[in-house]
């Protein structure tokens, strides 16, 4: 069957789609996004995480043809979704940040640096989208070790931000329970969203 | 297998008449799971997200009508007044994104004795409405359960709401796991207090091949607080009273040694919550009867 799906802002039709696959297959294999992993296939470890219709979920137990005529964030939209949302100040802030997207920088971990590429690749082809706060932070925070989980973790914790800007530790830690790291890194990613609600709030002022 | 994506609810009871060997989908957190796994290939998914009565509820007097399509999250943050047993059951529902596309319909549908909303149903006092090109039927939700993940469905019925009786005193839910989320319970307990009828009721998951209310123990408790004269005073709790509650509640259990716990855990831990979500409703309801008669 045929599945047109809204993702990050842009129109897909994805063809011959099994009528029991996932929303996470015809992301990752129909339309090349493969920001979104696949790893329990049961909805336990979160790392397909993605929005549908704004809804945090696991896109492995969306049958691909309920995301019909849905609107799906994925990872690879994150930035862009956070530059949207953002105020002026914030965007400002924002493009003094990084500079080239590609390289992996010193002190920066290959996997942090494979976060950034991704994020950089989201939009349109040879143009830089500046990283998402949570994104950023998950990089500076030393949020990121293998890489498996942080996509999932990104958009769950993304989305807590964008709901409640100011969460308690007790927030984030509901917000992101089940999204799993086996790092055992989850020191790291409770500093990086701290970190991520106090820079957004600081641009606010 | 076809994919049937009903645009309303007559539309979805004619195509279940028509594939009553089609699998209704709606959150997909269990349906998705066998799919994934290759432990079930259904002929037809019947698609049920887009008929939009299944996704509302209505709260009249004394019940609440809740949509089969209405999710966790929902019950969680909009009817924890009126079903607040069910409200702290969905609270441990899995995960965040669990929650947001899981469903009491579903957790019936699935009717796996360890389904969280279950004991939660059963306490509150619960009727599952549902219906098929033939006609629509109520059946209370002690009947429903019929096996381990049996129901009373028919092949060609769907659910279509679950009648839950809003609550009229405190209500509590406890569930032993590892972990504080995306567990599936070892056992779980519920009790509501119904002051309105002078009676207390209760359920039971994960610890017998159904979801279970504790009767004698339901029966016991309501004499010694009707003998005690207990509802009008709001005197405290007699700890024998609670023990005995307690030891009745892990009588009714028909546990299983399995993977998440050996029978004789289960029926030990539903005794202990039994006796400590006692002491949380009883305690509620005197602080409630406090107050109104610092009111009168």
């Amino acid at each position: 069957m045929r599945v047109n799906i809204t993702v990050n802002g842009r129109p897909y039709a994805a063809d011959d789609v099994w009528e029991g696959e996932s929303l996470l297959y015809v992301l990752r294999e129909r339309l090349g996004l493969p920001g979104s992993k696949n790893a329990c296939e049961q909805g336990e470890c979160g790392s397909c995480t993605v929005r549908l219709d704004g809804v945090p979920v696991c896109a492995c137990l969306v049958a691909a043809g309920q995301a019909e005529g849905r609107e799906v964030l994925t990872v690879e939209g994150l930035a862009d979704h956070a530059r949207r949302r953002s105020s002026a100040t914030a965007e400002a802030a924002e493009a003094a940040g990084p500079g080239a997207p590609g390289a992996v920088r010193p002190g920066e971990s290959e996997a942090a640096g494979a976060v950034r590429r991704g994020a950089a690749e989201a939009g349109r082809p040879g143009e830089s989208v500046p990283l998402a706060p949570v994104q950023r932070a998950f990089i500076d925070a030393g949020a990121v070790q293998c890489g498996f989980c942080t996509p999932g973790l990104l958009v769950a914790a993304d989305e807590l931000l964008e709901r409640n800007p100011d969460p308690s530790d007790a927030d984030i830690r509901e917000a992101l329970s089940g999204n799993l790291c086996r790092c055992t890194g989850y020191e790291k990613i409770l500093d990086a969203v701290r970190l991520a609600a106090a820079r957004t709030a600081g641009e606010a002022v | 297998m076809d994919f049937l994506r009903p645009a309303g609810w007559e539309e979805a009871l004619a195509a279940k008449a028509e594939h009553p060997t089609g699998v209704p989908i709606a959150g997909g957190t269990d349906v998705m799971v066998e799919i994934n796994f290759d432990h079930r290939r259904p002929e037809y998914l019947l698609d049920l997200n887009h008929v939009p009565e299944l996704a509302e509820w209505e709260v009249t007097d004394r019940t609440v009508r809740l949509g089969a399509g209405v999710p966790y999250t929902r019950v969680i943050e909009e009817l924890r007044t009126e079903l607040p047993g069910l409200a702290l059951a969905a609270r441990t529902v899995g995960s965040p994104q669990i929650r947001n596309r899981g469903t009491v319909g579903g957790n019936l549908g699935a009717a796996s004795p360890a389904g969280d909303a279950h004991p939660a149903l059963l306490a509150a006092g619960a009727e599952v409405e549902v219906a098929s090109v033939r006609g629509t039927r109520l059946i209370p939700v002690e009947e429903f359960f019929t096996g381990v993940k049996r129901n009373a469905l028919e092949p060609d019925e769907l659910i279509r709401a679950v009648h839950i009786r809003r609550a009229d005193g405190p209500q509590q839910f406890s569930k032993v796991g590892t972990r504080n989320a995306m567990v599936i319970a070892v056992c779980a307990f519920a009790i509501a207090l119904h002051p309105r009828t002078r009676t207390v009721r209760t359920g039971i998951g994960s610890a017998a091949p159904t979801p279970v209310r504790a009767r004698e123990a339901e029966e016991f408790l309501g004499a010694a607080l009707a003998e005690g004269g207990l509802w009008e005073g709001g005197a405290p709790l007699d700890p024998s009273i609670a023990r005995r509650f307690a030891e009745l509640c892990a009588g009714a259990c028909r546990p299983i040694d399995d993977v998440r716990g050996s029978a004789a855990y289960r029926r030990h831990a539903v005794g202990v919550m039994a006796r400590r979500t006692l002491g949380w409703v009883w305690e509620a309801y005197r602080e409630d009867e406090g107050r109104t008669a610092q009111c009168a």
